[in-house]
C-alpha cells in the first residue's frame, strides 16, 4: 500500500443505506414470487435486461433476468466454477461469463438459488449485444419453449425512419406473442398504466443517480449497482416506483445531514461498464482509499437512458425509439456526447473503464473513447482489464499497481 | 496466366489486384468483410465490392485501437486499413455482422479515413414479415447512399443486371464444388480456396470469364482423375483464414470435399430471381432463405440441420470446426451442432484459429489422428 493511501478506517465508515434491507425484502420476495410461479397458475418469462418488460407486467407474466442471475452468481464468487462447467459442454471460454455461467447452472443447478425457475417462454431483446441472441437461441433449444426476438437496429449515425417502422412493428409482434402464449388478451389500459409506472420509476431511478451529483455523494456507484436490480426487473411495477421514492428521500437526508459514502471525498470518478461483480467491494475500498468516489457510471444510467421522449406517444410507440437508442446500441462518438455529458454533469476528475472480456458491445471502442476523453475534455482516463464474472480473468496485484499510479496521477 | 494461375495470385495478394484495378480503370472500389453486403446493388453502381480477409502480417495499429480479445479478422481489418494497405479503396459499407464488427464500424468511420463509409444495418431476424420489409428498406437506403455518394442514378435495370452477373458466377462456383466433391483428385488442396477468395476479390465480369475458361479445361480432363479412396471432410466455421489446413488435411491422408463456410458454400447458396419487378425484394428473399449466418437469427435448429444435411448429401466421413478464436457467433453454436453431427454419427474436430496459425506439425498430429479414426 502506498504511504499516502490511508489505512481501512471502519469507524469512519459512512452509515449504511437504509434502503438496502427493503430492497433485499423486494427482491427475496420476487425470487420466490418467479420460483413458484405454477403453483400460482402464473407463467415465467426469461427476459433479457433491455429489453421491453413493461408488456410482460401489463400480462401478469412475471419476468426472470438471466443476466441478473449471472451478476448474483459473479457476486457469490460462484463464476469461475460455473463458467468451467459450461466450457466442459463446449462453450469456449472467450464467450460471456453471464452466458457460460447461466447455461451451465441451468444444468446443474448449483448456482446461488439453485437454477432460476424455467422459462414458459423466452423474450430476448439485441439492443444489448449480439450474444443474447445466441443465448436465448440456447436456452429456446434446452428448454423447448417458444422465443421472441425484437431486433433493435444499430444506430450508427442516426434512428432511422425505416428501423422505427421496423421496432414498432414487432412491439406489435411481441404481445401478439405474449396473446398467444398466455391464451389472454392483452389490456391495452393496463398497458399505459403500467407505461406510466414504468416512466415514474425510470425518472425516479435517474433522481437516484443525481443525488451524486452533489459534493460529496451520499452514494456511490457501487451502491448503485446493487439498487439497480428493482429498475432492471420490476419497471413498470408500484413497488419500484415506492422503492426508489423511498431512496431517493434517504440520500436526500443524507445529503442535508452532510453525510458522503466516501468519508473524505476528494477525487470523483466515473465508471465504465458493468461491474466486477466478484471485487466490487475490494474495489469500493481500494478507490475509498484514496478518497476517490465513484459518483457515477455507465452502466446503471443506461436504464434511465430509457426514460422516453412521450412527445404525444403512446408508451408502446415511444418504446420503439427508447429500446433502440440505449447506450450501448449507439455508435462511439455518441456514447462520447453521453459521457461529456455525464462528466459534466457530476463533476468528474477521471474516468475508470472496466475493458470486460465478456461483453465486447460495450468494451470494443473503449480505446478510443478514451483517446477522446483524454483529447477533448482532458480528464484522465484508466483502463483496468477484467471480466465481469469469471474471476480468473482478474489479476488483483496488477490493478492495484495500476490504480494506485492513476491516483498518483490525479493527485499530483 | 492461365485462370488457375490468376486464382492464386489474386490470393496470395487481394490488395494487389485491387490496386492494379485501380490503377488501370480508376473505378471506384468498396471493401466488405460480410456475405450479407450487397455486391449487386455496389456493382449496379459502377462500383467494385471487394472482400477483405484482414491481414496476414503483424498487427500492431490496431492495438491501439482494439483489445487482444477481438478476433484477427476485425483486428487484421483495421491493421490493413490504418497501415495504408488498403489505399485503393474509396470506403467500405458494413452490413450489421456481429458485435465486433458493429464497433469496427465505427472505429473504421472515425479513423481509417476513407472518403466514403456505409452502414447497411440489416434486421438479425430474418424469418418475419416485418423483418423482410425492413431489410428491403434499407436496401433501399444503402442504393440512395451510393447515389448520392458517387453522382450515379441506380436503375431497376442496373440492378437487374447485376443480378445476373452474380446468379452466374454462384452458378459456376457450385459447379467447382461439385466437380470436386466428384473428383477431389482433380483439385491441389487449396485450389477451390483461392477460387472463392479470386470470387469474392475480383471483377465479376473478369471472374466470370476466368472461372468459366477454367471449368471447361478441368472438366475435359475429369474423366481421366483417378478415385483418390481418401477421406472426404467437410470444414465447417466463419472463414477460412488458415489455408494451410488443406496441405495438412491432405498430407493427413483426407480431401476436403465440401464446406458451410461464409466463404465458401454459403457465399454461392441461393440464386436471386432475374429480371424481377422489384429488383431490392429479390435481394432480400435470397438472404432470407439461403442458410443463415450464426449472427443472423432464423429457425434455431436450421444450422444443425443444414450441416447434417449437406454433410449426408456429399458423402463425408467427418467435419472439422475451423473456429476462429473470440467469434462468439460460431463459438455458440459449435456445441449444438457438434451436438447434431454426433447424433448423426458424423464425427468431428474443433480447431481454433487464432491470430497465428498453430505449429503446422502440432496441428498435422491432430488432423492424422482424426483421419485415422474415421
Amino acid at each position: 500500500m502506498a504511504d499516502n493511501q490511508k489505512k481501512h478506517d471502519p469507524a469512519k465508515k459512512a452509515p449504511k443505506i437504509q434502503a438496502v434491507s427493503r430492497m433485499k425484502e423486494i427482491m427475496t420476495n420476487y425470487y420466490i414470487d418467479a420460483k413458484t410461479a405454477r403453483e400460482q397458475g402464473k407463467k415465467v418469462a426469461w427476459i433479457t435486461s433491455g429489453g421491453p418488460v413493461e408488456p410482460l407486467i401489463a400480462m401478469d407474466v412475471i419476468p426472470v433476468y438471466p443476466e441478473n442471475h449471472g451478476a448474483m452468481i459473479g457476486a457469490s464468487k460462484m463464476g469461475a466454477q460455473l463458467c468451467e462447467k459450461a466450457e466442459e459442454m463446449g462453450y469456449s471460454r472467450d464467450l460471456c461469463s453471464y452466458a457460460r455461467a447461466d447455461i451451465a447452472d441451468s444444468v446443474e443447478k448449483t448456482g446461488p438459488i439453485g437454477g432460476l425457475p424455467e422459462p414458459d417462454m423466452l423474450v430476448c431483446c439485441n439492443n444489448i449485444c449480439g450474444t443474447v441472441l445466441k443465448w436465448y437461441e440456447t436456452a429456446a433449444r434446452y428448454f423447448n419453449v417458444p422465443l421472441f426476438i425484437l431486433d433493435t437496429p444499430f444506430v450508427h449515425r442516426e434512428f432511422s425512419d425505416s428501423a422505427r417502422k421496423y421496432v414498432l412493428s414487432q412491439i406489435y409482434e411481441y404481445i401478439g406473442f405474449l396473446e398467444t402464449h398466455c391464451g389472454t388478451k392483452m389490456d391495452y389500459d393496463r398497458m399505459e398504466e403500467v407505461g406510466r409506472l414504468s416512466v415514474e420509476g425510470t425518472g425516479l431511478w435517474q433522481a437516484v443517480l443525481d443525488t451524486c451529483a452533489h459534493r460529496p455523494a451520499p452514494m456511490t456507484a457501487f451502491d448503485a449497482f446493487f439498487h439497480l436490480a428493482l429498475i432492471v426487473t420490476l419497471r413498470g411495477t408500484q413497488t419500484a416506483v415506492d422503492y426508489y421514492r423511498q431512496l431517493h428521500d434517504e440520500l436526500n437526508q443524507r445529503i442535508a445531514n452532510g453525510v458522503s459514502m466516501v468519508p473524505d471525498e476528494k477525487y470523483r470518478l466515473l465508471w465504465d461498464n458493468l461491474p466486477v461483480w466478484y471485487k466490487t467491494r475490494w474495489l469500493s475500498e481500494k478507490f475509498a482509499a484514496h478518497d476517490a468516489a465513484l459518483v457515477a457510471d455507465t452502466y446503471t444510467s443506461a436504464w434511465s437512458g430509457m426514460l422516453p421522449d412521450m412527445n404525444g406517444q403512446t408508451f408502446l410507440e415511444a418504446m420503439a425509439e427508447t429500446y433502440t437508442k440505449v447506450y450501448i446500441n449507439i455508435s462511439i462518438d455518441m456514447m462520447f456526447d453521453i459521457v461529456a455529458n455525464m462528466i459534466e454533469k457530476y463533476h468528474v476528475d477521471g474516468m475508470v473503464m472496466h475493458s470486460n472480456r465478456s461483453c465486447k458491445p460495450y468494451s470494443l471502442g473503449q480505446y478510443d473513447l478514451r483517446q477522446m476523453i483524454m483529447d477533448r475534455l482532458g480528464v484522465p482516463t484508466l483502463i483496468i482489464e477484467a471480466d465481469m464474472v469469471d474471476e480468473r480473468a482478474f489479476s488483483e496485484s496488477q490493478i492495484d499497481t495500476r490504480i494506485d499510479a492513476f491516483m498518483e496521477t490525479l493527485k499530483s | 496466366m492461365t485462370p488457375a494461375e490468376r486464382f492464386r495470385s489474386v490470393w496470395r495478394d487481394p490488395a494487389g489486384y485491387g490496386r492494379s484495378v485501380k490503377q488501370e480503370t480508376g473505378r471506384s472500389i468498396l471493401g466488405f468483410f460480410c456475405s450479407y453486403a450487397p455486391v449487386e446493388l455496389i456493382y449496379a453502381a459502377g462500383i467494385l465490392p471487394l472482400r477483405l480477409f484482414g491481414t496476414r502480417g503483424e498487427i500492431s495499429l490496431a492495438d491501439t485501437h482494439l483489445q487482444s480479445y477481438c478476433c484477427s479478422l476485425v483486428r487484421g481489418g483495421l491493421e490493413d486499413a490504418l497501415k495504408g494497405n488498403l489505399d485503393f479503396l474509396d470506403g467500405a459499407v458494413f452490413p450489421h455482422t456481429c458485435d465486433s464488427i458493429q464497433r469496427l464500424s465505427d472505429i473504421w468511420r472515425l479513423n481509417a479515413g476513407f472518403a466514403h463509409h456505409f452502414d447497411a444495418v440489416l434486421p438479425v431476424k430474418l424469418n418475419t414479415q416485418s423483418a423482410r420489409q425492413y431489410m428491403i428498406d434499407v436496401l433501399s437506403g444503402f442504393c440512395r447512399e451510393l447515389e448520392t455518394a458517387f453522382g450515379k442514378q441506380i436503375r431497376d435495370a442496373d440492378i437487374n443486371a447485376a443480378i445476373c452477373a452474380y446468379n452466374q458466377i454462384r452458378k459456376q462456383l457450385k459447379a467447382v464444388y461439385a466437380l470436386r466433391s466428384q473428383k477431389p483428385g482433380l483439385f491441389e488442396p487449396s485450389a477451390v480456396h483461392w477460387i472463392m477468395t479470386a470470387a469474392m476479390v475480383m471483377e465479376p465480369a473478369a471472374f466470370l470469364r476466368d472461372i468459366t475458361a477454367f471449368l471447361d479445361q478441368i472438366g475435359s480432363s475429369a474423366g481421366d482423375a483417378p478415385q483418390t479412396g481418401r477421406k472426404r471432410l467437410m470444414l465447417a466455421g466463419g472463414i477460412c483464414t488458415h489455408p494451410d489446413v488443406y496441405d495438412l488435411l491432405a498430407r493427413a491422408g483426407a480431401d476436403v470435399v465440401w464446406d458451410d463456410l461464409c466463404t465458401g458454400a454459403r457465399y454461392f447458396e441461393g440464386t436471386i430471381a432475374e429480371d424481377a419487378k422489384d429488383p431490392l425484394a429479390a435481394v432480400a428473399d435470397r438472404y432470407l432463405s439461403r442458410s443463415v449466418c450464426p449472427a443472423k437469427h432464423a429457425d434455431i435448429t436450421a444450422r444443425g440441420r443444414h450441416l447434417v444435411d449437406a454433410a449426408r448429401e456429399q458423402g463425408v466421413d467427418g467435419v472439422v470446426f475451423l473456429q476462429l478464436k473470440f467469434c462468439d457467433p460460431h463459438a455458440f453454436d459449435y456445441p449444438y451442432l457438434k451436438q447434431f453431427l454426433d447424433s448423426a454419427q458424423i464425427p468431428s474436430l474443433l480447431i481454433e484459429i487464432e491470430d497465428q496459425p498453430p505449429p503446422g506439425e502440432q496441428l498435422l498430429t491432430r488432423l492424422e489422428t482424426f483421419v485415422d479414426m474415421l
